[in-house]
Parts: C-alpha cells; sequence; structure tokens
C-alpha cells in the first residue's frame, strides 16, 4: 500500500472505518485538510473530477448528509444525480441488485449509499464495478460522519491521540457512534460511551471502550464530547421511560459540560432536540462546534470521493 | 429441477463386502445383504443367490437409512420455494430415507385433511414422509388443534415450530392435549418477546457488524418454561435444534431427573458460529442463530453425553429474491438435507473420532426410537430397503450445482467435506448418487 514512503488509496469503496487502518484514516483527514481550503474560495470548485459521475442514492430521508455530497461532489467538479426511494423504481418493487446493476450500465463511477438496512453497501459492493460510498447503513456505520467528527477534532485539538472522547445518548441505534469508536480507538483516543443499558450494544467494552451509565463521571476531564439524537421513532421499544427522564438525567447543559475540560469542545451530529438530549444555551456557546462539523464534512466528503476515483482510475 | 434423481427398482440384488453398521442389530462387520422385491432378505457372510445382480461395496459402509425429524418441504403453499417432490430428492441425495414435516405450510397442517394430502403425495414419490401437525389452530397460539384427527391421520408429533406458543396457559392445554393421544411436542423453544427483531446472536459479533441480535436468554428462557411444562404434565418433549450453552445445561438436568425429554441439533450449530455474519450474507440468517464458540462446544459436548440425541437440519428452503432482501426482512434458515452427512462425517466422525455407530444412532436409529417407527433405524429382514451406501472417506466440496432443492439457500458452499453418500435406498429403489 505504500508506494516511496507514502500511503497510497487502493480501495474503491469506502464501506465503513472498521475495515479501515490507521494510516487509511489519517490519509483521508490529510487529503481532507487540502480540501477544506477549497470552500472557503470565491470560486468553490477544483476540476479534479471533471467527467466522472456520481449517483446519490439515498434510500432513507436524509437532508444533511444527501446535501453534503451533493455540495462535496459539484466542488470536485463531477457529474452528479440524486435518487431518493421515493422517486426510484425500487417503490415499483425493484431490488436493490437491479436498482445498482441499471446504475451501472449507466456507467456511472461512484455510488454514494444510504441505507436503511445494516451491510446493505457491503452486500452490493460485491456486485458492482462502481466504487460505493456508505453514507448510513441501518444502524450501522455512518463512515463519512466519523471521519468529518475525527477532523474537527483534529483541527481543533491539533491531535487524536489521547484525547478523551465522550459519547452520550442512544449509541444501540448510532451508526455515527459506531462509526466514531471504529475510527478513535484505531487513532489512540480514549472513548468513553455513556447511556441507559438498554441504549448500549451488547459487549461494545471489546471494541476497546469504556461504558460509564453516570453522564457526570462519564464526561469527567473530557476533552470533547458528542451528544446523540435521542430517535422519537423507537419509542415504541420500551428502552427508556420518558422524554422528561431522558433530558433530566442525560441532557447536557452550560453546568453539567463544566465536568469536562474548561476547553473541551461539544459536537453534535445533527437533528438536534434542544431541550432533550441539549439545553439550547449550550447548543449555541462558544464550546459548541455543531456548525463547525456541518462545514468540515464537505471537505471530507470531497476527500473520500477523490480518493476513491483515484483508485477506480488505476483499476481501469 | 436441474438435477433429477431416478430410482432403479430392486428386483434381486446381492450387495457384498459392506461393512454393515447397525447398532439396533449389533452389527458392525464386513457382510453382504440380499435384497429381493424391494425388500431384505437376509444378511451375513458369504451370500448366495441365483440370477441375483451383484454390487460390490468393498470399502463402503451400509448403515440405515438417515431419518430427519426437522424439514420443511413447503407444500402446501410455498412451492416456489420447495415441493414434496423436490424435498424427496434433496432428502435421498443426502441419503435420507424419512423426513419428519414442519406444519408451517399454507393452509398450516392443522387438521387431517392436510396431513392425509402430504403423505398421499410421499406415498406417490415413493418417500417417506412422516408429517407433524401444529399445536394450535392456525399456528396462532390460542386454539388447540384437532390432534385426535391428526394422529389417526398419520402425524407423528405436534408443534408450532417457529411459533412457539407464548401463553403458557395456552401451551399447557395444548400439551397436556397431545400427550392424551401419546404424540410428541417438538419445541422450537424461543421467546419472541425476547428475540423480536434480532437478524443474529447477540453478542460482541453483532454489536461489531451493527446488527440487532437475539441473546441466548430468547431461547433459554423458552427451555426452562417448557421443562417445568412437562414436570408437570410428564409429556413426552422433543427440543428442536438445540443452540446456547444454557439450554444444553437444561436439558441435561431435566433428563437426569428422568423428565420424558429428547433434543436435537443442527449440522450448522455444530459446525458454524455467528463469525459467519461478516459478510452480511443472509444464509448465515437463521432462527435460532448460529451463536457462539462457546456454545457450539456445549452442543458438542450434549451430543457426546446423551443430553442432545438426535441429528436434524431443520431444512429450511426460500428462494433467492426472498433471500435476497434487506438483511432485517430476509426470511429465516438454511437448507441442510444435502450437506448433513457430510459436515457430519467432517466435524464428528473425523474431527472428534466418531465411530460410525454414533453417526448412525444420532442421525438414524435414535430419530427413528423418537418417532417410534420400529422400522426405520435398523435393517428388518421383510421390511422395504430403506439404507445407505456411504465412502467414509472421499473427499468432496458442496457446490451450489449439486443442489436437487428447489431453493439453493446453503450455509455450507465450498465447505471441505469428508465422506459422501453413495447410494441411497429408499423403499426398496435405488439411487445413485
Amino acid at each position: 500500500m505504500t508506494q516511496n514512503g507514502k500511503l497510497s488509496w487502493k480501495r474503491k469503496d469506502l464501506l465503513g472505518l472498521r475495515d479501515l487502518s490507521a494510516e487509511e484514516i489519517e490519509l483521508i483527514l490529510d487529503t481532507a485538510k487540502s480540501f477544506s481550503e477549497v470552500s472557503q474560495r470565491e470560486v468553490k470548485k477544483v476540476p479534479v473530477m471533471r467527467g466522472k459521475t456520481v449517483v446519490n442514492l439515498f434510500l432513507e430521508p436524509s437532508t444533511r448528509t444527501r446535501v453534503s455530497f451533493e455540495l462535496a461532489e459539484k466542488r470536485l467538479s463531477a457529474d452528479t444525480i440524486s435518487m431518493a426511494s421515493g422517486g426510484s423504481s425500487m417503490t415499483k418493487g425493484e431490488s436493490l441488485w437491479d436498482t445498482i446493476a441499471n446504475i451501472e450500465a449507466l456507467k456511472v463511477d461512484i455510488i454514494v449509499m444510504r441505507h436503511g438496512s445494516s451491510g446493505a453497501p457491503h452486500r452490493v459492493s460485491n456486485y458492482t464495478k462502481c466504487g460505493i460510498v456508505n453514507a448510513g447503513d441501518g444502524i450501522n456505520e455512518h463512515p463519512t460522519q466519523g471521519l468529518l467528527d475525527m477532523f474537527t477534532l483534529r483541527e481543533i485539538k491539533g491531535k487524536i491521540k489521547g484525547l478523551k472522547v465522550v459519547f452520550v445518548g442512544d449509541i444501540l441505534h448510532s451508526r455515527v457512534a459506531r462509526s466514531n469508536v471504529w475510527g478513535l480507538t484505531k487513532l489512540g483516543a480514549e472513548v468513553v460511551i455513556c447511556g441507559p443499558k438498554t441504549l448500549i450494544p451488547w459487549g461494545i467494552e471489546e471494541l476497546g471502550v469504556k461504558v460509564i451509565h453516570d453522564v457526570k463521571k462519564a464526561i469527567d476531564g473530557a476533552d470533547a464530547v458528542t451528544l446523540l439524537r435521542i430517535q422519537m421513532e423507537r419509542q415504541n421499544e420500551t428502552l427508556f421511560p420518558s422524554i422528561r427522564e431522558y433530558a433530566s438525567t442525560f441532557g447536557m447543559n452550560t453546568e453539567l459540560f463544566k465536568c469536562a475540560k474548561p476547553d473541551a469542545i461539544l459536537m453534535h451530529p445533527g437533528p438536534v432536540n434542544r431541550g432533550v438530549e441539549i439545553e439550547s444555551a449550550l447548543a449555541d456557546s462558544p464550546q459548541s462546534y455543531i456548525l463547525k462539523q456541518v462545514t468540515n464534512g464537505i471537505a471530507v466528503r470531497m476527500a473520500v470521493l477523490y480518493l476513491l476515483s483515484g483508485a477506480l482510475k488505476n483499476e481501469k | 429441477m436441474k438435477n433429477k434423481l431416478n430410482g432403479q427398482s430392486v428386483k434381486n440384488l446381492i450387495i457384498r463386502n459392506a461393512h454393515i453398521v447397525d447398532p439396533a442389530n449389533k452389527i458392525d462387520e464386513v457382510m453382504d445383504i440380499h435384497i429381493k422385491s424391494h425388500r431384505i432378505v437376509k444378511w451375513g457372510k458369504d451370500l448366495a443367490a441365483e440370477e441375483a445382480e451383484i454390487l460390490d461395496a468393498k470399502k463402503l459402509y451400509l448403515l440405515p437409512g438417515l431419518v430427519d425429524l426437522h424439514v420443511h418441504f413447503r407444500e402446501p403453499g410455498y412451492e416456489h420455494k420447495e415441493t414434496i417432490d423436490t424435498g424427496a430428492q434433496a432428502a435421498i441425495a443426502g441419503g435420507f430415507v424419512a423426513c419428519v414435516t414442519m406444519p408451517n405450510t399454507k393452509p398450516a397442517c392443522d387438521n387431517a385433511q392436510v396431513v392425509k394430502y402430504q403423505m398421499e403425495r410421499a406415498n406417490v414419490l415413493n418417500f417417506n414422509i412422516f408429517p407433524s401437525g401444529t399445536l394450535t389452530q392456525g399456528r396462532e397460539g390460542k386454539k388447540i388443534s384437532e390432534m385426535a384427527e391428526m394422529k389417526a391421520a398419520g402425524a407423528v408429533a405436534v408443534t408450532d415450530d417457529g411459533g412457539w406458543v407464548v401463553d403458557s396457559g395456552v401451551a399447557r392445554r395444548a400439551y397436556e392435549y397431545a400427550a392424551t393421544y401419546g404424540l410428541p411436542i417438538m419445541s422450537h423453544a424461543e421467546d419472541h418477546s425476547i428475540s423480536v427483531n434480532g437478524v443474529m446472536n447477540e453478542g460482541v459479533v453483532s454489536s461489531k457488524l451493527g446488527l440487532r441480535g437475539s441473546p441466548n436468554a430468547a431461547e433459554d428462557i423458552a427451555t426452562a418454561r417448557d421443562i417445568e411444562l412437562v414436570r408437570l404434565i410428564k409429556c413426552q418433549l422433543h427440543f428442536q435444534h438445540v443452540s446456547t450453552r444454557g439450554a444444553v445445561a437444561m436439558i441435561r438436568r431435566a433428563k437426569a431427573e428422568g423428565l420424558p425429554i429428547t433434543a436435537e441439533a443442527t449440522p450448522h450449530h455444530i459446525a458454524l458460529t455467528d463469525e459467519e455474519f461478516v459478510k452480511y450474507d443472509t444464509f448465515y440468517k437463521m432462527s435460532p442463530p448460529l451463536r457462539t464458540e462457546k456454545d457450539r462446544q456445549a452442543i458438542m459436548a450434549g451430543l457426546e453425553d446423551g443430553t442432545i440425541d438426535a441429528i436434524a437440519t431443520d431444512h429450511a428452503p426460500h428462494a433467492l429474491e426472498e433471500k435476497d432482501r434487506d438483511i432485517e426482512v430476509a426470511p429465516f434458515g438454511t437448507i441442510g438435507l444435502e450437506s448433513a452427512f457430510g459436515v457430519i462425517m467432517t466435524e464428528l466422525f473425523h474431527g472428534r473420532k466418531w465411530k460410525m455407530e454414533d453417526i448412525v444412532r444420532k442421525m438414524s436409529l435414535t430419530p427413528a426410537e423418537i418417532l417410534k417407527k420400529t422400522n426405520f433405524g435398523r435393517l428388518k429382514t421383510g421390511e422395504q430397503a430403506n439404507f445407505i451406501l456411504v465412502d467414509a472417506e472421499k473427499d468432496w466440496v458442496f457446490a451450489e450445482e449439486d443442489v436437487h432443492s428447489r431453493s439453493l439457500n446453503s450455509c455450507f458452499y465450498g465447505k471441505k467435506l469428508k465422506g459422501k453418500v453413495l447410494h441411497t435406498f429408499v423403499k426398496g429403489y435405488q439411487y445413485a448418487l
């Protein structure tokens, strides 16, 4: 994988951070750094993906991720089309495999895929020559979100190794948390998971993270705290008694956040439920980097698309 | 169907030099056997018979035909997955001469008419099917099925299979009613309120893969409840596809107390673990799910100390377009009839140095005894030839092209196997494989 001491990207797909080495993750973050400057320019465009076609196949509702990918593609000069489940022939009963085969037949280079089923992009990637970017699969992974969180962390803190990073909320159903856990542990951060037992996946400690149920103890001395949205749509699974009790036990506020380091940063993958997992004032405080994450998302996604299209070119 | 097996009617045949292993008859030696007009005449050394055809079986084992306590032949109602015809073909290809069919057909096998229909279909096809009927009407877990009539029609057991009766009050009455007619209850012990939407075993692997899991407790709780009902009722109860170390331990204890309990394990729970799921391949999605290595070891210990009496396949065919759906909604199950003998020979005969007699007990004799079918699981003079000829040393790889089942959802493709059935004799018909 290393050429002249410099790492080169070999994968046609980005399926998850579980599969990546620390070096590969760092390559993406380094590449993203050079792309982050593009969005600051007057003319926010580079020609590196001119002539490439990208399809955004979003088979589960998404606004911010889809928009972020579309902008990343346009700023790389790729030709893009976005398909959502409502407007696709999948609602007419077409199988995912047929949809992918049809997209491939249109000579598309990369498919950015959001799917409600865990492992769907992994299964599809074996059947297509197109590069696959996982934009969130079921409750499994959301690798570009994990990468942009790490990018933000590294930008503010200058490093990742040795940082204490805490995740509070619904870890069980969070693909964002899972991608972060894989990535951060590989880069040497200390990861703490916090939430009621009902929202923590079985045996998650074996992935090298610490589980602390008391939020005050969990964020003690933290460099960064990421809050995860309580998924209102999962209320019927009796995972916690009420939003009110959740907000009073795990909700983050200015006072509580003082338990973290004075220069700790607050992150959230969105969408934010103000008054539930986060107090409104804290969300808008200078320690909150929620909007910075959104901005960085574009650079990270540009880096991923750029690296993948390079690997695809080498393959031909 | 790609590979149709055609049986040759056996008129007058002597099989020479076969190593016959038949624990019921206490045979474990090289002998000849004579079959005339479909029926076994006798076995012994250096048999002579005028005008008989000769089949030299030197270096081959001759075993009583395999008996499977657990298959899904899907007819009536789901003929796109399997029919009794294609199911019987798969069975014969795997060395099975008799199968207990599960009642989750459409309509469910909850009345004598469906039982009769299935048996008649098998009869026309020269195959032995022992239908099980449902415990409750429509497998809804509410009202007891017409077990007396089903038993009279030929049903050998009652079960709601995948739909374990959650309501313990209903289960108690259904088990009591079954006991009235001496029908064994087959229990797919799974508390669905715990397994809910789990697609695989709940554990470190499911957490790594971001898939919803079903914990061992779903099976353990159901097993514990059923053991207590057996203690209360003294009904004969058979645990299907035991998959957890907890269930093995509980069944061991219950049997030591003398409760009338039997149990089976499947080749896939014997050979595979939840690690197989890493490719998100729905062919590994089954119920109960593949568990951890600890559980797999407990299953083998249970087989070896007699806690688990039998090996059954839970042959569960599904069409590719059904299995190709999202992992959360794809149906549970793997086909198993055609790979079972090779997998068991590889894992247990070669892998754990089982004796051939042990294989025969787990895959033929004990299943027949559980069903009280004394013509099976052993050789019997005057009865139809139901046995197999086996090369214990043959290396082969299980491949999609070889499948006779209508469905292709196997978890064993590409697996290197040692030990293969070469001839299956069913009802006096010989199938060369």
